[in-house]
């Protein structure tokens, strides 16, 4: 079986950005496995503008922010094979794949980076009653039509969801000419960027209703219209407020999900909230050897920390190739209150470097005090006048505060002020 | 001029349609739909059921029995995924178990084999997730489960690479009689034929009245269904129903052949022959009922929803007759109507015995499929990813008979589109490889026919 020191699943921002920096500390013999026809991931078809805030102070569009880490790959000559898919992991990192030209191959790695991103959440997943006819669609695929196949998927568009893909569609679509009628949200707040909600929905008069859902598909054919409605506090539809909506399209933008079924055949814990694998600092999973980065571990709202946390990755794994230290054990576990609904890493079990933390939280909320402790002693302590689930935290845990750290148990906690 | 021309290409049609084509006979099959198995084939259980239900005597019971029989063996000549996962009716009082030892005693009197009532330990075993209030069981180890699509659209293709001729989006307006023959009319063309199988499902009374057959109604009766991921479907080792009721045979917990889990259906009459809408009640129902059988069903791994409509009958058992001159029904075939369809086709040939036309047995009759086969050097690329279809399984069934022109049609020959993102990566992938393959315009590519265009032209760049 031929041997790789390196298999990286996933040529998107994530397993690029994983393999620059695995192959920048030190690891050469490095193999990205792509599904489709290009590097760069669903950044390909995200052809808006707004990347590279964080990690470049400046703006690029999808495409742009990819050919940055992709340039990269290409002059380091770090191999990659598109058009290929990975069938299987096996828990000591033999890696299955099938490529373009038939058949299947297994490679041995010592390390294996997750880096396969997310998929959206579809209408079946969400039982909504009515027919099934043509124009119905994610809208993600909604937007690899328009903005790589070069086609529209209607001219009279309902979405709903105003996840960030739902939002910049909204736009997308309007600059094609389709006219959105509006775009449905469940919960009483939206889980999009705020500044997708302004640039792409205010901007162009198209209406956010907030706690409302689709709760029939109308048409035989194609879509001819959809039911909507309120929904109560327990989000359940209120009869008396449906509405009916004539439209030939209904794009849903309802959740992304890691598509971690690789993870699961190799064993991986993983965690039900983020539904990605349970990780250390260093991003590795609960099988030694495996780390996983991007929005296969949870769904980022920024490419700039997908970024950086697959350099984590990068780094953490070349280490683990090249030096063959035994892993240690845990040191800290974390504990959410209330109100906040996921971290990242899960564990912590070094004190040789900072650890940024990455978070969300549960609901929106206004005035609060974000406060990290050791028992009682408060190690980090930050006020915001509002947090909300669509925009990530980040905390920077510095090495002396985690070597301060006397227990074996940090509390994250929200506490909300008047 | 053919000699035969079955309306309608279901399970039943094509069932028929196949059993026909071993015979020196020139046959066409007529189909309202763009591909096959578009009616109730497409929408059911998938079960072969063992034969306990149906009343002894009736079309539906002698025929349940022989059918269900025969499904291994045409399913092995067809390349069709069968399993004989066996079935479970499940008692939770007294009243279940007594309705439970009358099913037994009709299955012994219908020739139902093997059959056994289990108690509450031996159902455990056999059934770990069952639940807890159950107290026994009838258990049918014949009970096996099929993909009905799957089999319906191999049986077409047999048919077809038999000589069969598939006509599809012919949909039939009138029917004349004259000089011996039958003229078959639609908007757009017409067909003759010496004799007619009127296989029309829920319109099979609508195809008999245009021979002034007014004999009998077909009405339309909703079921709706929840599919699971793949992950779950080990959670049922058997088909799992509840004790009857005078509607249908309740909502069911089965796997899939496939390996999805398969929640219900629901048993609503409704009037409209082509309302297959799914109801925010109707699946709260099959939820319910599922999780009164197994309480741990994941309901977040629900992947879709759909929804069939029966052809219920008004004689309360299957019509297969002949009608006017030359003229057959197979109608009202409803459940246990997939599991009997290999029998019907037997039935129907013993009827055109009877009847005046000869029936002599092809010298080369090709039991199983002729695939198309792509080169798999070139279209190794995996195309679905959960399901990890390649373009090479796409390609083939674009070309095998009855070759694939749609998402929909592709998705049924090849699960394409059918795992947990429910074609969100793939089926941009295959309107492309439809368009190529059918020299057609990427916007002409549809869902499934007719007007169900998946997209409507092209961006304001490409145009």
């Amino acid at each position: 079986m031929k041997k790789i020191d390196l298999v990286i699943i996933g040529g998107g921002p994530a397993g690029m950005a994983a393999a620059v920096s695995a192959y920048n500390n030190g690891i050469k013999n490095i193999l990205i496995l792509e599904r489709e026809d290009s590097l760069g991931g669903i950044l390909q078809q995200c052809i808006h503008n707004g990347f590279g805030l964080h990690k470049f102070k400046e703006e690029f569009t999808g495409p742009e922010y990819a050919w940055k880490y992709e340039k990269q790959v290409l002059d380091l000559n770090i191999p990659y094979q598109l058009n290929t898919m990975v069938i299987d992991i096996s828990a000591d990192k033999a890696v299955t794949f099938t490529g373009e030209h038939g058949g299947s191959q297994t490679v041995q790695a010592k390390a294996v980076i997750l880096a396969m991103g997310c998929r959206e959440r579809s209408r079946g997943a969400l039982n909504i009653a009515g027919t099934r006819p043509a124009g119905i669609f994610t809208a993600g695929t909604a937007q690899r039509f328009v903005n790589i196949m070069g086609y529209m998927p209607g001219k009279r568009i309902v979405i709903l969801g105003s996840g960030d893909i739902g939002l910049i569609m909204a736009r997308r679509m309007t600059l094609e000419g389709a006219k959105v009628e509006a775009v449905c949200e469940l919960l009483p707040y939206s889980s999009g960027l705020t500044r997708n909600i302004v640039q792409c929905l205010n901007d162009f008069d198209i209406p956010l209703k907030l706690s409302h859902t689709v709760v029939k598909i109308h048409g035989k054919e194609r879509v001819t219209g959809v039911t909507i409605a309120k929904v109560d506090q327990n989000r359940k539809p209120i009869a008396e407020t449906e509405e009916y909506i004539a439209c030939d399209t209904l794009l849903l933008s309802v959740g992304l999900i890691p598509e971690n079924e690789l993870a699961k055949s190799a064993g991986i814990e993983l965690d039900l909230v983020t539904g990605g694998a349970v990780v250390n600092q260093n991003r590795e999973t609960s099988q030694i050897g495996i780390f996983a980065c991007g929005n296969v571990l949870h769904v980022h709202d920024l490419v700039d920390f997908v970024s950086e946390e697959a350099e984590l990755a990068g780094i953490a794994a070349a280490k683990y190739i090249s030096e063959s230290v035994k892993r240690e054990e845990n040191r800290i576990i974390f504990h959410l209150s209330e109100g906040i609904s996921y971290i990242v890493p899960h564990r912590i079990n070094s004190d040789q470097n900072d650890v940024i933390l990455y978070f969300r939280v549960a609901n929106v909320f206004k005035n609060v005090i974000i406060i990290v402790r050791d028992n009682e002693k408060v190690l980090f302590k930050t006020r915001k006048q509002r947090v909300m689930p669509g925009e990530m935290e980040r905390i920077r845990l510095t090495a002396d505060m985690l070597r301060s750290i006397k227990g074996d148990t940090v509390y994250i906690e929200l506490e909300h002020v008047n | 001029m053919y000699d035969i021309a079955i309306i309608g290409a279901g399970v039943v049609g094509g069932m028929i349609a196949r059993e026909l084509s071993k015979y020196n006979l020139s046959l066409c099959i007529i189909e309202k739909e763009s591909d096959v198995a578009m009616g109730a084939s497409k929408a059911n259980s998938g079960i072969i059921h063992a034969g306990y239900d149906a009343k002894c005597g009736s079309l539906k019971a002698i025929l349940n029995v022989k059918g269900s029989r025969m499904m291994k063996q045409i399913t092995e000549e067809l390349g069709v995924k069968y399993k004989n996962n066996g079935s479970l009716v499940i008692g939770y009082n007294e009243e279940d178990m007594s309705a439970i030892s009358e099913l037994y005693k009709r299955g012994k009197n219908n020739g139902v084999e093997k059959l056994e009532i289990i108690d509450k330990v031996k159902l455990k075993q056999l059934e770990p997730n069952i639940s807890e209030k159950a107290i026994g069981a009838l258990f049918a180890p014949t009970g096996a489960i099929v993909c009905p699509y799957d089999l319906t659209v191999a049986a077409i293709g047999n048919a077809m690479d038999n000589g069969a001729v598939l006509k599809l989006e012919f949909k039939v307006k009138s029917i004349n009689l004259s000089d011996g023959y039958y003229e078959i009319l639609s908007d757009k063309e017409r067909i003759q034929a010496k004799y007619i199988i009127n296989a029309a499902g829920l319109f099979a009374d609508e195809v008999a009245g245009m021979v002034g057959d007014n004999s009998f109604k077909i009405h339309p009766r909703r079921g709706e269904y929840l599919i699971l991921d793949k992950e779950f479907g080990g959670l049922a080792k058997h088909t799992i129903f509840r004790v009857p009721s005078k509607t249908g045979k309740g909502i069911l917990v089965s796997s899939t052949v496939d390996g999805n889990l398969l929640l219900g259906p629901t048993s609503e009459d409704i009037s409209d022959k082509e309302d297959k809408s799914t109801t925010q009640m109707g699946m709260s129902k099959v939820i319910n009922g599922a999780l009164d059988n197994v309480p741990d069903i994941p309901l977040r791994s629900v992947i879709t929803s759909f929804c069939g409509l029966r052809a219920v009958g008004d004689r309360g058992d299957f019509i297969i007759e002949k009608s006017k001159t030359n003229f057959i029904n197979v109608a009202g075939i409803e459940s246990p109507g997939l599991s009997a369809s290999p029998a019907i086709a037997l039935y129907v040939i013993e009827l055109l015995k009877k009847m005046d036309i000869t029936l002599t047995p092809k010298n080369h009759y090709y039991p199983n499929r002729k695939i198309y086969e792509p080169d798999k050097s070139k279209y190794g690329k995996i195309i679905c990813r959960c399901e990890h279809i390649s373009e090479y399984e796409i390609v083939k069934a674009i070309h095998t008979n009855p070759g694939a022109t749609n998402v929909d049609a592709v998705k049924r020959r090849t699960r394409s589109g059918m795992g947990r993102c429910q074609g969100g990566f793939c089926m941009p992938h295959v309107v492309e490889i439809l368009a190529r393959e059918l020299n057609m315009d990427f916007e002409k590519i549809t869902k499934f026919g007719r007007n169900s265009k998946i997209t409507i032209g092209k961006t304001k760049v490409m145009s």
